[in-house]
């Protein structure tokens, strides 16, 4: 009876679990090992692969476009690009998502609901329809470049663009990762102890050192989570750079889909993908180990 | 401390502004009678009229529906199963195969399908996009499962083994209402994403097929039309409604970060 009982849970663990598992084997890992492998192949004559074994018998198997990603700087260049516009959006959204997580982290909680929500709606409308929306902001007719341009003409110097250029690119990766910052912030600055805050005022410390020497140190894991999730999908982003940028902003998104799409050199576009995801998995352990580190630290101190 | 927090205000008021302004403005210019989206003439709703008349687009907006209503079904099921199983068993393969596709950045999904499907001979179109909508969607369902098994009361699901119920007997009776809300939302969020999706879409759909976020990418990368602000708005009304829905029906989908 006793071992009915137990063959039975084991099969209804595996009922529950194997179809998921099954799915994501076929559609996720199968097509990123696949991946792997084409990254040590040549390219086809007509885009794609070549073929694995060719007419005198040699198997296709090569490193050369590993070689290719790190003897061509061009190729590190975009990589070093994307990681400094990834940094410099991390940036902003923590100056922006630092003052908004503590107002609403220090509002009533009847109304904490109501103010993520609002900063979570945004994240829900369509990817493409906020890159457009800057698009129209920062377009050349708009009231915003009349404005700049108007105010540059004062000062003598000619008028600039801002649509497809780094600063449309930039303040459109701000504001599409912004919540991913609010959120983790949110829910460590929620958490403090009003206590330590009065106490240190107490003992004469100014609104400056409060926050420099309490909330801010106690806030490190939501800095480090947030900034783990506005660095990698910043780092790994296409659509930005591909319509509101100009020929310098292109990014490691842009040349993955390069090589899929125009050049059709997939073992080269292989090797750049996994490059990406290297980095971004490398990230992501980095920011959990910190941030257990510092979650550890803040509960000794 | 009175001056801190309005100094605060301020600064939350401008990062909200600057969420919300530029969704209005495309939402303002859908109605604004001059093919320049650059200021403010008069009211119309040709552009809405245009949209109806619009084959191409009736067709994206079709393919669409179709897409999220198979990939949201299908995930929904294969994300609830994954969501029970996470709850319930320690597991290593699965939790690191949920959760990778919502962590890794979507281009690297699309890429790696383009090649899956192409070297196993698989006609990108409509088929393959759904199949990879339901890759990315499972994860997301299975979080919002996962929360509203952590939040219930196992000691029900106990009490009806113990009247005799077999252990499909209590899930389909006990567990599964017990969790609805957060399947429905679950499935909900699951078409939001599938119709919005663009980045896996492009990769997975070949060049005969078209969806609507596919098909507001051709246009916006040709030009700036009111148009495109017409059918937006639709779409950012459509996804407003489901996603309001959704958190109502599973509160938790606002406070994930707490709950795990």
């Amino acid at each position: 009876m006793a071992a009915k009982g137990v063959s039975g849970t084991r099969m209804a663990k595996w009922l529950v679990s194997g179809p998921p598992l099954l799915y994501l084997l076929v559609f996720f890992a199968a097509p990123a090992l696949i991946m792997v492998l084409a990254s040590v192949r040549s390219p086809g004559e007509f885009g794609g692969l070549a073929p694995l074994v060719d007419e005198s018998g040699r198997l296709d198997l090569n490193t050369e476009s590993y070689v290719r990603l790190f003897t061509e700087s061009v190729y590190l260049q975009v990589f070093v690009k994307s990681a400094w516009y990834a940094l410099l959006t991390t940036l902003a959204c923590l100056a922006l998502a630092y003052p908004l997580a503590t107002l609403i982290a220090k509002s009533p909680k009847k109304h904490r609901d109501l103010l993520l929500l609002l900063v979570i709606l945004p994240f829900w409308s369509n990817f493409l329809i906020r890159i457009y929306a800057w698009m129209i902001i920062l377009g050349p007719n708009a009231a915003l470049a009349r404005m700049v341009n108007g105010v540059l003409a004062w000062f003598g110097a000619g008028p600039v663009p801002l649509l497809f250029s780094a600063f449309a690119v930039l303040t459109c990766l701000v504001y599409v990762h912004l919540p991913f910052m609010v959120l983790p912030l949110y829910a460590n600055l929620e958490k403090h102890d009003q206590a330590l805050l009065d106490a240190a005022q107490d003992l004469g410390a100014n609104a400056w050192h409060r926050f420099w020497r309490i909330t801010f140190p106690l806030s490190l894991p939501g800095v480090y989570a947030g900034s783990a999730l506005v660095f990698i999908p910043a780092l790994g982003i296409f659509a930005i750079p591909d319509i509101l940028g100009g020929p310098d902003d292109t990014l490691i998104g842009n040349l993955i889909k390069q090589q899929f799409l125009e050049t059709r050199d997939w073992p080269f576009g292989s090797v750049l993908s996994i490059m990406l995801t290297v980095a971004a998995l490398l990230l992501a352990g980095i920011a959990a180990w910190v941030g257990r580190r510092g979650a550890a630290g803040a509960a000794r101190a | 401390m009175r001056r801190r927090s309005s100094w605060l205000w301020v600064a939350a008021l401008a990062a909200y502004a600057f969420l919300y302004v530029p969704l209005i403005i495309v939402v303002v210019y859908s109605f604004n009678d001059s093919r320049l989206n650059a200021e403010w003439v008069g009211f119309t709703l040709d552009w809405y009229r245009k949209l109806a008349a619009n084959d191409d687009m009736l067709a994206a907006a079709g393919n669409s529906l179709l897409i999220a209503f198979t990939a949201s079904l299908v995930s929904t099921v294969l994300g609830t199963m994954a969501g029970v199983a996470l709850h319930r068993y320690r597991l290593r393969l699965l939790p690191i195969l949920v959760l990778a596709p919502i962590a890794i950045p979507e281009i690297l999904m699309g890429v790696s399908l383009l090649i899956f499907f192409v070297l196993l001979n698989f006609t990108l179109g409509l088929v393959s996009v759904a199949l990879a909508h339901i890759a990315f969607c499972i994860g997301f369902v299975a979080i919002v499962v996962r929360a509203r098994l952590a939040g219930m009361d196992e000691s029900l699901t106990e009490a009806a083994r113990d009247c005799g119920a077999t252990p499909a007997r209590a899930f389909r009776h006990v567990t599964l209402p017990l969790i609805m809300p957060g399947v429905v939302a679950g499935a909900l969020m699951a078409f939001t994403l599938s119709i919005d999706d663009f980045v896996i879409t492009f990769f997975t759909a070949g060049a005969g097929t078209v969806t609507l976020p596919l098909l507001i990418y051709s246009m916006i990368k040709i030009s700036v039309t009111p148009e495109v602000n017409a059918v937006s708005t639709l779409l950012m009304l459509l996804t407003l409604l489901l996603i309001v829905v959704a958190a109502k029906l599973s509160p938790t989908l606002l406070r994930s970060d707490r709950e795990t």
